[in-house]
């Protein structure tokens, strides 16, 4: 039955009352209302729902809320900072990297912990970040792009 | 003058702001709306029933604020800014000052489906004759104000000056948000296309600074107050019914408002939408089905097909056998398949229903907000008029998916909950169970080529189940309408042109024919991205490399000396000058080409594909596609780059990976694991050129590629391996590796 949960999201704590056993996904989009994360397929092989936890980036949907509790969650809203955009943001929307945009919350979080640990990603360390993210659109090359200008910006500081 | 009252100052900065949802929002009373921006979806219904009336297509409020509306739905093609760019090029104003309204049968006029890559040849041009109408009536405003002629008349951003005494005026003050009220006539003059500033540039979609900004709202995001949850529980397989279903259990599970079952359609409503997931597993544990086998077997579904088709009718071409083949001339035949196909939207399909005092609101991302609206009146018996669809949109479609589904899903349940917005959600495993597939097909061609190495007949023929069973006001095409106590009949049989099309070589052949075979599949099918296009630019652009190799001709040079169409061989060319092509063999590395006009009319396309082989591993890798497109005039070059590249990087995917396995017992491709698709160390590099031509008419280019690359990847791998592979999906496998040196 519902329990009190306490968990730390973009920076804020939240204390929720929940089934702990209900997925980190339903928390974050239904008790605390961030879109970012989506349903896409519920058993962690899309990408859709990823979130960082602790600096990495991991699928929301299976984890309970209860288990994610111990870690600080992050969205894609928690990386724009006083309205002033992450520079993988900017460099998604220079890039113009989005079709319909459903996947991209969880491409932006993948290459977020990819170039928090890789500065200088190649190509192929990139398709290896974000191979668990899909993308039906077939934006994948200017993907890659945005995540290659984005790592370009944060080099130059 | 009626003064418009959707525009007020105050939504507008909202309005502005947001460019994504682009709607009014009104208070909607009792219900509690609150005015928390993302949580107000009603937007006052002010449609205009005249169609002509250029009030229906474009709107100025007081502060100069211009509005477009169109019947056509954002499904991630980036529609709204090519109108926007359309309307505000027509009348000189700033893009920024533009807004758009999208598909709602509460404020747009009805353009049917947003399909066919035709949005910018239809609702583009409507927009865009609107839009000087508008400038021709403002013009004659601003002469009498400003004591000048017309023709003295200049206008920038929005502000008309006279250039006799130099005064000015802007639209604003002309208009003074008050309506039109005139007609578009036929004959408004146009821009003239050396004037444009905006129609050519690569405006950026502001749409996608929200979607990188988490401030963009897909219909799964809606939230409206009050609303609740609902999972709908379909069958193992498509024809089974539900012989028990014990609904204590589920009635008891936390949160549950209401099982709902009617036949063998069967829905739990919750509080929250984990609860509704719960519910439905439980549901799931407790309901009996009785099936009914699918047939035939996947093994045996070519064969059926040629064997159970329908004798065949001469559809396009001459429409006449061929002549006695001269003896002379070498004949060629070869046989080509294409599998049942997903469009595999990564969004599963979702609707809001609301039951509110006698009127129905469906929130929705069909392709159809009209025709949707038509088949939920069928479905739930309510006249059209108490009635509005409000497009939202959704993960991109690529055609006709759940998305209309889900709609008929979320009307039956609102009728049981009401004052309650219902919102309902599919499962990934019903999504990839239960939508529409693109059909499998067989096709057959048979050539003639003469001595001099030309094609003087050919002949296709095609064995394909529908293309398209939108349902257009019927509520048998409905998931939910077919399982009801008492169902509704899906009326089969509308094979519609989809079927054929592409079939026809665009090639100056002597004869040329086609016949169509209808076969009714054992699975569900309906629109997928360039319907039969795909499987017959397949088997087409495959052939002709069949026939160049037998010819002994260069593959592309062979397709040049077919074509008299000059944009077909530009494109050609334009293809060959970027990516020097030749056919200099080079050690596991194949190159292979391909062209297609899509539908024969809309936007020319050529392509060349690049793998590379493993022969350790026996498996290749597509390295590289490169094409070029041709869609008349470019509204927005970078949006035709991004959706073609995308379409390129979809039809590998489908070409390479792709297809539906299902067996007696249902449909086995249920989620990603069973039905891979393209993931991001498998996707090549993409680079795709796009010729401009401002002085014709745009084409629709959205589905251009996906033909052209599924035959451009086979001829690549030939050119590899010598092996021809004619059965999509064109895995390693099928190529015979004792053959490759």
């Amino acid at each position: 039955m519902a329990e009190l949960i306490n968990i730390k999201v973009n920076g804020k704590n939240h204390h929720v009352t929940v089934d702990p056993e209900m997925p980190l996904l339903y928390l974050l989009r239904n008790n605390l209302r961030l879109n970012g994360p989506k349903y896409g397929c519920g058993i962690e092989r899309c990408g859709s729902c990823m979130v960082l936890l602790n600096g990495k980036a991991q699928p929301s949907c299976v984890i309970p809320g209860a288990a994610a509790a111990v870690y600080e969650v992050t969205t894609l809203e928690g990386l724009t900072k006083n309205n002033v955009l992450d520079p993988i943001q900017e460099a998604f929307i220079e890039e113009q990297a989005a079709q319909c945009g459903y996947c991209i919350s969880g491409m932006i979080i993948s290459a977020k912990a990819l170039l928090t640990e890789n500065k200088n990603p190649t190509d192929q360390e990139i398709r290896q970040a974000l191979q668990r993210n899909l993308c039906r659109c077939g934006t994948h090359t200017r993907i890659i792009n945005a995540v290659k200008k984005a790592a370009a910006k944060m080099n130059k500081g | 003058m009626k003064q418009f009252n959707d525009i007020k100052s105050g939504r507008r900065e909202f309005l502005r702001g947001s460019g994504y949802l682009l709607m009014g929002f009104t208070l909607m009373p009792g219900l509690g709306f609150t005015t928390e921006p993302d949580e107000c979806y009603l937007p006052e219904q002010t449609l205009i029933a005249d169609r002509e009336a250029i009030d229906s297509w474009i709107r100025f409020d007081a502060d100069g604020i211009l509005t477009v509306l169109t019947g056509k739905m954002e499904l991630g093609q980036g529609i709204r800014t090519a109108l926007m760019q359309m309307a505000a090029e027509e009348l000189d104003i700033d893009i920024k000052k533009v807004r758009i309204i999208i598909a709602d049968t509460g404020q747009t006029q009805d353009e049917r489906y947003t399909a066919g890559s035709g949005s910018i040849e239809g609702s583009g041009n409507a927009i865009r004759n609107a839009a000087a109408e508008a400038r021709k009536y403002l013009m004659a405003l601003a002469a009498k104000e400003l004591g000048s002629n017309v023709a003295e008349l200049s206008v920038k951003n929005g502000i008309v000056k006279s250039n006799k005494n130099q005064k000015t005026i802007a639209y604003k003050d002309l208009v003074k948000g008050k309506r039109f009220e005139a007609e578009v006539s036929e004959k408004s003059e146009l821009k003239k296309p050396a004037d444009y500033k905006l129609v050519g540039k690569s405006i950026k979609r502001t749409d996608i600074n929200d979607i990188a900004a988490a401030k963009s709202r897909f219909i799964q995001d809606l939230r409206l107050p009050d609303m609740v949850h609902a999972r709908v529980m379909r069958p193992p397989v498509y024809k089974a019914s539900l012989v028990s279903l014990p609904t204590e259990q589920v009635q008891k599970s936390p949160g549950v408002l209401k099982v709902v079952v009617n036949g063998n359609f069967a829905a739990v409503i919750a509080s929250q939408e984990y609860e509704s997931m719960k519910a439905l597993e439980k549901m799931k544990q407790t309901a009996k089905w009785e099936s009914k086998p699918i047939m035939p077997l996947q093994a045996q579904l070519y064969a059926d097909m040629v064997q159970n088709g329908n004798a065949g009718e001469m559809v396009e071409g001459d429409k006449k056998t061929s002549k006695k083949p001269s003896e002379s001339a070498v004949m060629l035949e070869a046989e080509y398949k294409r599998p049942y196909q997903m469009h595999g939207s990564i969004g599963t399909s979702c609707a809001i229903g609301l039951w509110k005092d006698g009127q129905l609101t469906i929130w929705s991302h069909t392709q159809g907000v009209y025709p949707l609206r038509s088949t939920i009146s069928d479905l739930v018996n309510l006249p059209l008029e108490k009635i509005r669809v409000i497009g939202v949109p959704g993960a991109g479609c690529y055609g006709h998916n759940g998305a209309d589904d889900v709609g008929g899903d979320a009307a039956l349940l609102a009728l049981q909950m009401p004052g309650k917005p219902v919102r309902v959600q599919w499962m990934r495993e019903d999504e990839h169970k239960w939508e529409p597939y693109g059909s499998a097909m067989v096709l057959k061609i048979k050539a003639e080529l003469n001595p001099e190495g030309k094609v003087t007949s050919w002949q296709t023929d095609i064995w394909s189940d529908t293309h398209s069973s939108r349902p257009g006001g019927k509520a048998g095409h409905l998931i939910a309408g077919q399982h009801l106590e008492k169902p509704f009949t899906f009326e089969g049989g509308g094979f519609s042109g989809g079927s054929h099309r592409n079939s026809l070589p665009l090639y100056d052949f002597e004869t040329k024919n086609v016949a169509l075979h209808n076969y009714k599949g054992p699975l569900r099918t309906s629109a997928l991205r360039s319907l039969g296009a795909y499987g017959n630019i397949f088997a087409l652009e495959s052939f002709m490399d069949e026939l160049a190799l037998k010819a002994g001709k260069d593959p592309v040079q062979f397709r040049l000396d077919h074509l008299t169409d000059d944009r077909a061989k530009e494109v050609i060319t334009t293809l060959v000058k970027k990516t020097g092509w030749d056919l200099k063999k080079e050690p596991g590395i194949g190159k292979g080409f391909a062209f297609a006009q899509y539908k024969n009319n809309a936007s020319y396309f050529a392509v060349k594909a690049e793998v590379k082989l493993d022969r350790a591993a026996q498996t290749y890798r597509l390295v590289k596609l490169t094409g070029v497109i041709d869609s008349g005039q470019a509204i927005n070059p970078d949006g035709i780059i991004n959706q073609t590249s995308g379409g390129m990087i979809q039809a590998a995917s489908w070409t390479m990976l792709e297809q539906v396995n299902y067996s007696s017992d249902g449909i086995e491709s249920n989620s990603w694991e069973t039905y891979p698709i393209f993931r991001f160390e498998d996707v090549p590099d993409t680079e795709v050129f796009v010729i401009d031509r401002p002085e014709l008419e745009p084409l629709g280019a959205g589905e251009a590629a996906q033909g052209p690359v599924s035959a451009a990847i086979a001829n690549a791998i030939f050119d590899a391996t010598g092996s021809r592979l004619r059965e999509i999906p064109l895995t390693p496998d099928k190529i015979d590796w004792s053959k490759v040196s």
